[in-house]
């Protein structure tokens, strides 16, 4: 039977009608068509949400005027200087934990007391220790944002092969080159995970925390468009947020294709 | 690694020669417990530099636990265990880092500058000289061993221990691998201890066959015959002798003579099940 059906798919098929069966596009292109009629013809007031046409228009007077990328730049720079300590620290971390019984039972009770309190609680906290400058904004991506790299790489670490270890240890390699050339590697693909999840977590804690009396970057543009009701502004950031986490995807992408290139891949790219 | 004498070029037959030399492995009264089991009790065990050494056993005979104490792998207490310094393992499965492309999985520890030139001529002498910068996991599994050999082999050892690197490979694969692992024996000339439960490619391999059973050596077989070995009348001698040590009554399936082919139907896997 399965035979027959093979035989079939291989003939030449008829021609039809472009099939939009899988047509992914067309549901958001309707969402935005129906929108668009919406504020045209007023049922939707700009007040409650402007069309896409107004926003594509005020994206393009943001962008031109600088205000979009200067504000875009300052946001950049928070997210990045809050991952990078948090890189540090949860690789530092993780290692530590990881490779060793004594570092697993010190550190993994804490990391995982952390990871019980919201990031997003310890705000009021942060804002009487640091005040309402870079500082607490960039301490909550760093918090938000250490637990799934720790996590992922800790896991990874364990994950690692053993037999691959052995094997390494019988060909003279230990301690350090035994890290560097073996476990780090094997616990690469998990880290990438937890890098991953983490950039999602950066941008999300990097929209609260710039409701903190922000005087410069996206969630300063964001507060000041609602002081003025300007929707068109607000949805710009929206779109600008949600191109931040692509591109983050992305990036993260890249790095794993460039790094894990020696992985057979279940689908074909 | 101490050897007195000037080694054999080609030990085709296993002689009272390289009994005369130091021993490149020494082990007396050896003893090694988990816990309340003693997986090995008591064992003896010398070979000499250049020697082949087969070791049979069955599951839980203590056959792994004796390789990876030769290996380094497992602490051996203080007890006498002598091995050259140079050692080398081939596992069953290969153990490439898949991370690594097949020259620098040989080249793994080699501190030298040359690494990537001697890693070169071991996969050459392998035959794997075209797959020099394939990843480990595109090689199919009988290049994946050629490559372990390689890397086993560009460390010069003075001992090469053999975890039943044939056991997952194919009988014809398996027999080219046969063939390959005895040219570069004959080359390099380690002491080899090849730790297996196929008896035939014990037999067709090793200068000496030692049957493991509880942690002791159960018996000891001189193989002396020519190689290449056909399983003619004395192969099959050898064979009974020690299926009956291992507890298994032959049933003689070389009934045809050429090797292989009846046993390859009596047994899909190439091996005794024991």
């Amino acid at each position: 039977m399965s035979l027959a059906t093979t035989y079939r798919i291989s003939e030449p098929r008829p021609w039809r009608w472009p099939s939009l069966a899988r047509a992914r596009w067309l549901s958001p292109v309707l969402l935005l068509a129906l929108w668009e009629l919406g504020a045209r013809t007023g049922v939707i007031p700009p007040r409650v949400l402007a069309a896409p046409s107004t926003v594509l228009e005020t994206f393009w007077a943001l962008t031109t005027s600088g205000e979009l990328p200067r504000n875009l730049l300052i946001s950049l720079a928070r997210a990045g200087a809050g991952l990078g300590v948090a890189l540090v620290l949860a690789t530092t971390l993780g290692l530590i934990s990881g490779l060793s019984r004594w570092g697993e039972t010190l550190v993994d009770p804490l990391m995982q007391i952390k990871r019980t309190i919201p990031v997003l609680a310890l705000t009021p906290l942060f804002i009487v220790w640091f005040g309402i400058g870079e500082t607490p904004k960039i301490l909550l991506i760093t918090v938000s944002a250490t637990f799934p790299l720790y996590l992922n790489l800790f896991a990874g670490i364990r994950g690692v092969d053993v037999r691959l270890v052995e094997a390494a240890r019988s060909f003279g390699l230990t301690g350090w080159s035994l890290v560097r050339e073996v476990i780090l590697p094997g616990a690469l693909p998990s880290f990438f995970v937890g890098l991953r999840y983490a950039l999602g977590v950066a941008v999300l804690v990097l929209v609260i925390s710039e409701q903190i009396n922000a005087q410069a970057g996206l969630g300063y543009l964001v507060n000041n468009a609602r002081d003025f009701m300007r929707t068109d502004i607000i949805v710009v950031c929206l779109v600008v947020y949600a191109l931040l986490g692509l591109g983050a995807d992305a990036l993260v992408r890249t790095l794993e294709r460039k790094a894990l290139a020696w992985r057979p891949s279940l689908v074909e790219q | 690694m101490a050897v007195s004498q000037p080694r054999l070029r080609r030990p085709a037959v296993a002689g009272p020669l390289q009994q005369a030399a130091e021993p490149a492995v020494r082990l007396s009264n050896f003893v090694r417990r988990f816990g309340d089991n003693t997986v090995i009790d008591g064992l003896d065990l010398s070979i000499a530099p250049g020697e082949f050494v087969a070791l049979l056993g069955a599951s839980g005979s203590g056959k792994t636990t004796l390789l990876r104490t030769l290996a380094g792998l497992d602490p051996a207490g203080g007890q006498d265990v002598k091995t050259p310094d140079a050692r080398a393992v081939v596992f069953q499965d290969a153990r490439l880092l898949p991370w690594k492309k097949v020259w620098r999985n040989v080249a793994l520890g080699l501190s030298s500058g040359d690494a990537r030139a001697r890693a070169e001529t071991a996969l050459k002498e392998v035959g794997l000289g075209h797959r020099l910068d394939a990843w480990p996991g595109t090689l199919s599994g009988g290049e994946a061993q050629r490559a372990a050999l390689a890397r086993a082999l560009v460390r010069e050892p003075g001992l090469l221990l053999l975890d039943e690197p044939f056991a997952a490979l194919d009988a014809l694969t398996r027999l080219k691998m046969h063939e390959l692992v005895l040219s570069l024996w004959r080359e390099h000339s380690p002491a080899v201890l090849l730790v297996t439960h196929d008896v035939d490619e014990a037999i067709a391999l090793a200068d000496r066959v030692l049957v493991l059973d509880k942690g002791r050596i159960a018996a000891e077989e001189r193989i002396a015959l020519e190689r290449p070995r056909a399983p003619d009348l004395r192969f099959q001698a050898i064979r009974r002798r020690l299926l009956g040590h291992l507890g298994v009554e032959a049933q003689s399936p070389h009934q045809d003579g050429a090797h292989g082919e009846g046993h390859l139907v009596a047994f899909p896997t190439g091996e005794v099940v024991l």
